[in-house]
């Protein structure tokens, strides 16, 4: 196992000369109506609402098995949902919401036999793009988010923390306006997943998307998100939104200690919980 | 080269053991046999150095016959299980018929091809073919299905059409399995060869040794058959080699 690249954290620390065509993608609205969808005889999500800006980062905690990866996969176009509207951008086809959403799935999906900078190129080379065209685009991706000198490199050859961020990078340079993602520190330790964090705040700094993150931490969905929203055990609904003091601060061990911040993941818990509200 | 160090010191050990056994008279009398018919590894040996033409030149069309006609179920194998993975009518109907491609007994099919096609290279070919498709395509079939169906999902959300998620996951996923398949194919493919020589031919290895067991020249019959070991372990392991240098990523 290599060892780790130091990550860049700051949203300054992503910013080289240059653009990517990935950089300024207008983010796109999500509307969610109604929402009813079943898995087999389980019914898993029930007359669920959600409305998500442009550009921002909306939190989704629950408990687990509540249909949290069913949402995002509803939103994604990958499912059609049995009952209710999802639209993204304004359209609810599936191969429209399939157009506009990134999906980013827990486990990383490396393809092994790709190197590191061929597998975040994928979604470039699916849409027609060269292989040299896409590797030199993706090129300059890896250097600006702490992979440099490991494009050549086999999924096999990364550690954890450096796979997720290759997938992550896959999902970012699709262009998409949507990422979806789901748990995407799940599979992390502790230490790398506070890493992965703060890396992930300086990147959506530097190129802001619509971002529904689906995770089981709260504290980190109230770190990176704008919004959180809580649901309850399944049929999933949403029970609980709520507002951390400032989404995706700098100092991130500063952030989490700040009462008001910590006043709000009581009340996250708390409503996790099921208690009243 | 380390690797081939234990299986050449027991190959060694046991044709060392054969040679004392042999040339003592102790099988021969075990077996209530001349000793002629049991012939020693050096008589085997020196038999394989004065026939060696011969050989050669009946070794050169048996494995013309193993070659092609692997080539043969190689592509079609592939082809079948690709279009019974695409196909899951096609699958359903076809797949009971594929097992029972495998039951057909080559010994009794190996004739009627010589009645049919003559003493040419046709029956032959087509019993090797026969012998090597199942193994090809069960295992090609499998490892289609072992795609994860996560990574198809990925695949989708990244714009990929149904042709590129088939070339940059389901084949590369079958790829291991493929070779699975193939190497069992050519192991077995050898005696397919030598059915269909028994079957009715004027050349080969194994007709060949069909004239040298009628003749009682049992160290030239375990000469072929050395011979014929030789071709199969060779084939086996250049597939292996090529398995190496292509699937990079186990």
């Amino acid at each position: 196992m290599r060892q780790d690249t130091k990550m860049p954290t700051e949203a300054s620390e992503f910013a080289t000369a240059g653009t990517s065509p990935a950089e300024g993608a207008p983010g796109a609205t999500i509307s969610i109506r109604g929402l009813r969808h079943s898995y087999g005889e389980l019914r898993t999500i029930e007359r669920f609402d959600l409305k998500v800006e442009a550009h921002e980062v909306l939190g989704v905690v629950g408990p687990s098995g509540c249909g949290k990866s069913t949402l995002l996969e509803l939103v994604s176009g990958l499912l059609e949902p049995e009952g209710g509207r999802v639209e993204v951008g304004g359209a609810g086809e599936p191969d429209a919401r399939l157009a506009r959403c990134a999906y980013m799935p827990q486990r990383d999906l490396l393809l092994p036999w790709f190197d590191a900078i061929d597998n975040a190129a994928l979604a470039l080379r699916n849409g027609g793009a060269g292989r040299s065209e896409a590797r030199s685009e993706a090129w300059r991706l890896f250097e600006r988010f702490g992979l440099g000198g490991f494009e050549r490199a086999r999924p096999a050859e990364l550690s954890g923390g450096m796979r997720q961020r290759v997938a992550f990078l896959r999902t970012l340079l699709s262009g998409k306006p949507v990422l979806a993602l789901d748990e995407p520190f799940a599979s992390l330790d502790a230490i790398t997943r506070a890493e992965m964090q703060g890396w992930l705040a300086g990147a959506l700094g530097a190129d802001p998307r619509t971002v529904v993150l689906v995770t089981h931490d709260v504290e980190e969905a109230l770190y990176l998100s704008d919004r959180v929203v809580v649901l309850s055990p399944r049929p999933a609904r949403v029970v609980a939104e709520l507002r951390p003091p400032t989404p995706r601060p700098s100092d991130r061990d500063a952030a989490v200690t700040d009462p008001a911040f910590v006043a709000v993941r009581e009340q996250a818990l708390h409503a996790l919980r099921g208690g009243p509200k | 080269m380390k690797r081939w160090g234990l299986p050449l010191l027991l190959v060694a050990i046991l044709v060392g053991i054969w040679q004392v056994a042999a040339t003592t008279g102790a099988i021969a009398d075990a077996l209530r046999l001349e000793d002629f018919l049991v012939p020693s590894p050096s008589e085997i040996a020196s038999s394989l150095w004065e026939n060696r033409s011969l050989l050669a030149d009946n070794a050169w069309v048996t494995l013309k016959e193993v070659l092609l006609g692997f080539g043969c179920a190689l592509v079609a194998g592939l082809s079948f299980a690709v279009a019974l993975h695409l196909s899951e009518t096609l699958r359903r109907a076809a797949y009971p018929l594929l097992v029972a491609s495998q039951t057909i007994p080559i010994i009794v099919i190996a004739p009627i091809l010589v009645v049919w096609f003559g003493y040419g290279i046709g029956p032959k070919l087509g019993i090797v073919a026969l012998i090597c498709f199942f193994p090809i395509t069960v295992n090609t079939l499998d490892g289609l299905r072992s795609v994860d169906p996560d990574a198809i999902k990925m695949m989708r959300t990244l714009d990929a059409s149904r042709r590129q998620i088939f070339i940059r996951v389901e084949a590369p996923t079958a790829l291991p399995y493929v070779f699975s398949g193939a190497k069992i194919a050519v192991a077995v493919a050898v005696i397919g060869a030598v059915f269909g020589e028994w079957a009715g031919s004027s050349s080969g290895l194994g007709h060949l040794m069909l004239q040298d067991n009628a003749q009682l020249e049992t160290a030239r019959l375990f000469a072929a058959v050395v011979v014929l070991s030789a071709i199969a372990v060779a084939l086996f392991g250049l597939l292996a080699l090529a398995e190496r240098r292509i699937v990079t990523w186990r």
